[in-house]
Order: structure tokens, then sequence, then C-alpha cells
């Protein structure tokens, strides 16, 4: 590999990945893929927030759940086609995560992670107990319909390319954001707030706006979902799928661009499998959890990809993605603008 | 009391009771937001376990009770100190190890402890909540005039408070507590003068372990015994702590208790709000004062 110049290693690995995506339902179960493909946008959704902006966002099961919620109560109760019952959930995360983005970027670090887990909690309720969201049943029976009037989404494989083309849709928006100014900036931010700030960024407009996208495509996500399963569940807004949101980008590896997919397939396996086995699946996520936090940091992906891309080398996946020295007492003194 | 007064404010009955409701929820929102700021304080960590060991403090009366025969008030006094014990052995395993990285990685650790210990009570005993008898010297009801207040609700509320005051007293009035809250300021220079202050961040995670588990020996009659109950309430304590600011010690009580309170007049008026109303007072409070109510100036 290592005679290959970086970008000629990239597309083999592009080209290769998308053929097998394309391939994978002919040897895999669709539903699951689907699954997997819907909780990989969501955690790439996430680890933009916190592998390149540095912010822990503990309520994003509100983003997920918000926008599944949205778009099955649309195309179920008011008969809206697919593509406007997505763009709806997606627009509504958008509108939830600048509400609660303006508020939670007040406060710092772990603040920051309470009070966004607190507004998830919120939303929970609110699913609970609005007329038109079915209570503890959550809204079932959503049609797939005809996507722009055409292509038929009770079609398993017609369902499955969708999924995969807005997956690859939100992938794209987040490397192309990364790879911007724009992504320069919140970098920077994640590095040193004082100094990004000091050098003429307004970081809380930044974070402001990488939160909004971040929201925007974890709504998608969520839309997606709901689709697939015809289902928007109530587990979609509870406070463990904010858990395990994190549990995959932490395993996948935390601010490298694949980790979180890969995190998101690892984890839906082990649900699938381990879907008869109660409580055991939280156990396990627990123990892994206080693993990945003891002694693998990097996640897979930021461990193999060294060895993959020779010389590719991601200087953003150690874990100086969160600065090891104290953050909270120094940014909030230049923080929020109380 | 006048008749006119009950036909004019029909809900008296119902406001009291909500009343008394709010201020016991608020009792354990203040103990375990106590037991929260003091090992933030000294360990900058937010305990997502907190919830856990407030659920172990309960099961273990409830083991007590069932497997020794051993009542309320033993359990008062030997489940702090089982679940503490397991605290410090958690401390000196897994918490010290990541004490030098981001304060992120110890919500992260203590988040997965906190799965790992429901997910264990959960395949054990199941969803539905145990039954925790009230000790004979607590049943009953005083008849106040206005409303009949339960003799278990008076002793929680009474109790909760005597703790929440003997910790303030504790941290801000003694010697131990002068060297927690140096070592808060400057941990290094503490221990250059001669305090071990590894051992005093052991002791003090322990302490605010104990307290959970003080606090959930309280609950065990109140609300049923439930491999869920510490997740339910911690969400709603974490809300608590942005509202108060995890500066003050007083402040945490007080917010406890208020929120509480607020909490159970909105079941009263609005029902429907009850459940979100903490919420919106914490967006409120992040709009106006994000530092929180009692917290140190940002």
């Amino acid at each position: 590999m290592s005679g290959l110049s970086r970008t000629a290693t990239n597309r083999i690995w592009t080209v290769s990945l998308l053929l097998l995506a394309i391939a994978a339902p002919f040897f895999c179960y669709p539903v699951f893929l689907m699954h997997a493909l819907c909780m990989a946008l969501f955690a790439c959704a996430f680890n933009l927030l916190l592998g390149y902006v540095g912010l822990l966002s503990f309520g994003h099961a509100a983003f997920l759940g918000g926008g599944a919620y949205i778009a099955a109560h649309v195309m179920k109760a008011w008969g809206w086609p697919p593509e406007l019952g997505i763009l709806a959930g997606t627009a509504a995360a958008a509108l939830l995560g600048a509400v609660f983005g303006w508020l939670a970027i007040r406060r710092q670090g772990i603040y920051f992670a309470m009070v966004t887990l607190a507004f998830a909690q919120m939303v929970f309720f609110l699913a609970l107990q609005l007329p038109f969201t079915g209570g503890e049943n959550g809204i079932q029976g959503v049609p797939r319909g005809r996507l722009f009037g055409v292509l038929d989404l009770n079609n398993t494989y017609i369902m499955y390319y969708f999924v995969l083309a807005m997956f690859l849709v939100g992938f794209g928006i987040i490397v192309r954001t990364i790879n911007s100014p724009f992504g320069q900036v919140i970098k920077a931010i994640r590095e040193n707030e004082p100094r990004a700030i000091s050098l003429g960024y307004r970081a809380d407009h930044y974070k402001l706006v990488a939160f909004i996208l971040s929201a925007a495509l974890a709504g998608l996500a969520g839309s997606m979902k709901a689709l697939v399963f015809q289902f928007a569940a109530l587990s979609d807004v509870q406070w463990g799928t904010s858990g395990e949101v994190v549990l995959m980008t932490l395993i996948g590896g935390l601010g490298t661009i694949f980790g979180p997919v890969v995190g998101a397939f690892v984890i839906v396996t082990m649900e699938t499998y381990l879907a008869q086995a109660g409580s055991w699946v939280t156990i396990i996520e627990g123990v892994i959890f206080v693993i990945c936090v003891l002694t693998f940091r990097q996640g897979i992906v930021g461990v193999i990809l060294p060895y993959i891309t020779g010389r590719h080398r991601q200087p953003l996946g150690q874990p100086a993605a969160m600065p090891e020295t104290a953050p909270t007492k120094i940014p909030e003194a230049v923080g929020g603008p109380s | 009391m006048p008749d006119w007064l009950h036909i004019a404010i029909p809900p008296a009955p119902l406001l009291f009771a909500q009343l008394l409701v709010g201020l016991i929820n608020g009792a354990f929102y203040a103990m375990l937001s106590l037991g929260l700021a003091v090992i933030f304080g000294l360990l900058n960590i937010i305990n997502f376990t907190h919830g856990a060991q407030y659920m172990l403090g309960a099961f273990c009366a409830w083991f007590l009770l069932s497997w020794l025969g051993l009542g309320y008030w033993p359990s008062l006094i030997i489940a702090p100190i089982v679940v503490g014990a397991a605290g410090i052995v958690m401390e000196r395993l897994f918490l010290r190890r990541i004490a030098k990285l981001d304060h992120i990685y110890g919500l992260l650790l203590t988040f997965g402890l906190a799965l790992i210990i429901e997910g264990a009570f959960r395949q054990a005993y199941g969803s539905s909540g145990q039954p925790y008898v009230i000790p004979p010297e607590l049943q009953g009801a005083q008849n106040l005039g206005f409303m009949f207040l339960p003799t278990y609700r008076a002793w929680v509320i009474g109790a909760s408070l005597v703790i929440c005051l003997a910790t303030w007293f504790v941290i801000e009035r003694t010697r131990l507590g002068a060297y927690l809250r140096a070592a808060t300021e400057n941990p290094v220079l503490v221990q250059a003068l001669g305090i071990n202050v590894p051992r005093l961040v052991t002791l003090t995670y322990g302490g605010g372990v104990a307290l959970a588990a003080l606090a959930g020996v309280l609950a065990a009659p109140i609300y049923q015994v439930r491999p869920q109950m510490g997740s339910e309430i911690i969400i709603v304590v974490f809300a608590v702590v942005v509202i108060g600011g995890m500066g003050s010690i007083m402040g945490a009580i007080i917010s406890g208790f208020a929120l509480g309170l607020i909490e159970g007049m909105t079941k009263v008026f609005y029902p429907e709000a009850s459940n979100t109303v903490i919420f919106m007072i914490m967006a409120l409070v992040l709009l106006v004062k994000p530092a929180g109510l009692f917290g140190r100036a940002a």
C-alpha cells in the first residue's frame, strides 16, 4: 500500500466500501443493515459535535426521536409523502437543536452534558404526554408510501438503497463540513477556545451552527429509522439512546470520520444478537463503556487507521480530541454572554 | 378553620397533599444534589452512578430485611456504610485512573458503571418494585387540623433536613471540612502542607456515595424498591444542580427543596407540566444567570 499516493489509497478504500454497501443486502438481512446505517448516521452527527467541537451532548436522543416522531406523524396522520416526511422530521430536529443549542452553549464541559441531558428528558416527557404521540406505544403503522410518487418503498431493496443514499448524503455533508474552513475553526475552538476567541472568531456562533447541523442530521437519521421500521418508538427519545450514541462513537473512535460508522455497526450487531437476553445488553454496554474509557480511548478506527493507511494518519483521532487539561475552568471565564 | 374557607378554596386538601409530596421529593433532590456537589467539588467529576448508588441503598435495606431480618433502623446505619465502602473500592479501582483526563471521561465512566449496576439489578429483580414496610414506630398519621400528615413522611422531611444541615456543618464549620475546601481550591498546595489528599479524595467520594445510599434507605418505604428508581431521579437532580450551581452547599439544599415544592405546586395547578417544569426553570435560569442561582460568578 505504501507505493500508492494518499489520494489513491483513499480512493481505493472509498470505492471498495461503496461496492460492499451496494452488494450487502444480497447476503445480509436488509432491515439490520438499514437499522445500522440509520444509527451510523446518528453517531456521525453526534461525533461532529464531540469529536470536532469538543461538546459532549448527552441528549442527542431528543433529535433522533424528535425527528422520528414528527416524520411518523406527518406521514401517518396527514398523509404526507416520504420525502416531505423526512424533510419535516429533519427540520423539526434542526429547530429543536437551535433552541436547545442556543441555551446549552451558555455552559461548558460537563455542565453542557447535564443541560442537554435534561432538555432531552423534557422531550421524552413531551413524547409521552402530547396528544399525537401515542404515549408508551409510540406511533405505529407508519406507511412507507412511494418516494416522489414513483419508487415503492415497501420493496425492501428500494428502501435499502434509499437509506444508503440518504446516509451517504448525510455522511458527505459531515466530511465536507469537517474539511471546510468552518471545520478548521471548530477544531480550533475544540483545541483552545479562548485563543480562537482572541483571534476574533465568535466561538458561540460556530458552536451553535455545528450544534444545529448535528441535530438536523440526527433528525434525518431518526426520520429514516421511523420509515424503515414504520414506527416512532418511545425508546428513541429515552436517555438510554443518548448514552448509546456516545458509546458507538467512543468504541469506534472519537474524532475519526469512520469511527462512528464502525461503532454503530458493532453496537447494532450486538443488540440484534442479544435481543432475547434482556438486561444483559445494558450490562455489556456498561462494561464496554468502562473498558473504552479506561484503556481504549482511541477506539477501533483510531487504533487500526495508522496500519491501513500508512502515512495517512489523522492527528485528530487520538485522545487529544479532548484536551487533557481541565477545560472547564478557563473557558467558563470567557464563555457565555452572561 | 372556618367553613367558608373550604368552600372558597375547594382544592385545599389537594393543595396540602401535593405540597407534602413536593416537599418529600424536594428532600430527595436536596440530599442527592448535595452529594453530587460534594463529590464534584473535590474530584471534579459528575457522578453519574449517584442514582444507581441511591438505588443500591434502598436495595441494601431490602436485602437486610428479607435475608437477615434486620429492620429499618439498623439499615439506616449499615446500608450507607456498605454502599459507601463499595464506592471507595470503585474510586480506588476506576476513578483514580482517569483523574488526570478530561472531566468528560469521568462522566462517561460513571455512566457505564451506572448501566452495569442498574442492568444487573433489572436482570435479577425485573422492573416491578419490591415493597418495603414502614417501620412500626413510624406508621400512622397525625391530624394537623387542615390535613392528615403520615408520620413516616414527616420523619423523612425532618431527617433529610438534619442530614443536609449536618453535611453543611461538617463542610463549612469543621477542620475536616476546611481541609476539604482547601483541597478543592488547590490540591497541590494542600498536599505540600502534609495532608493526604488522595485519601481525602477517596473518603469524600465514599461520603458522597453513603449520602446517596442513606437517601435510598429513606426512600425505600415511600417509593417501591425498584432497579430504575435511580435513573428516574438522577436526571432531575442534574437539572436541580444546573439551576442551583454547584459552588455552594447551602445552594444545593435550598434549590433541592424549592424545586420539589414548585413541582408539587405545578401538579395542583397544571398537572400536564409537572414532569417538565424543572427543565423549563433550568432553561430560564440558563437565560438569566448561566452560572446557576448560587453558582460562583462566571
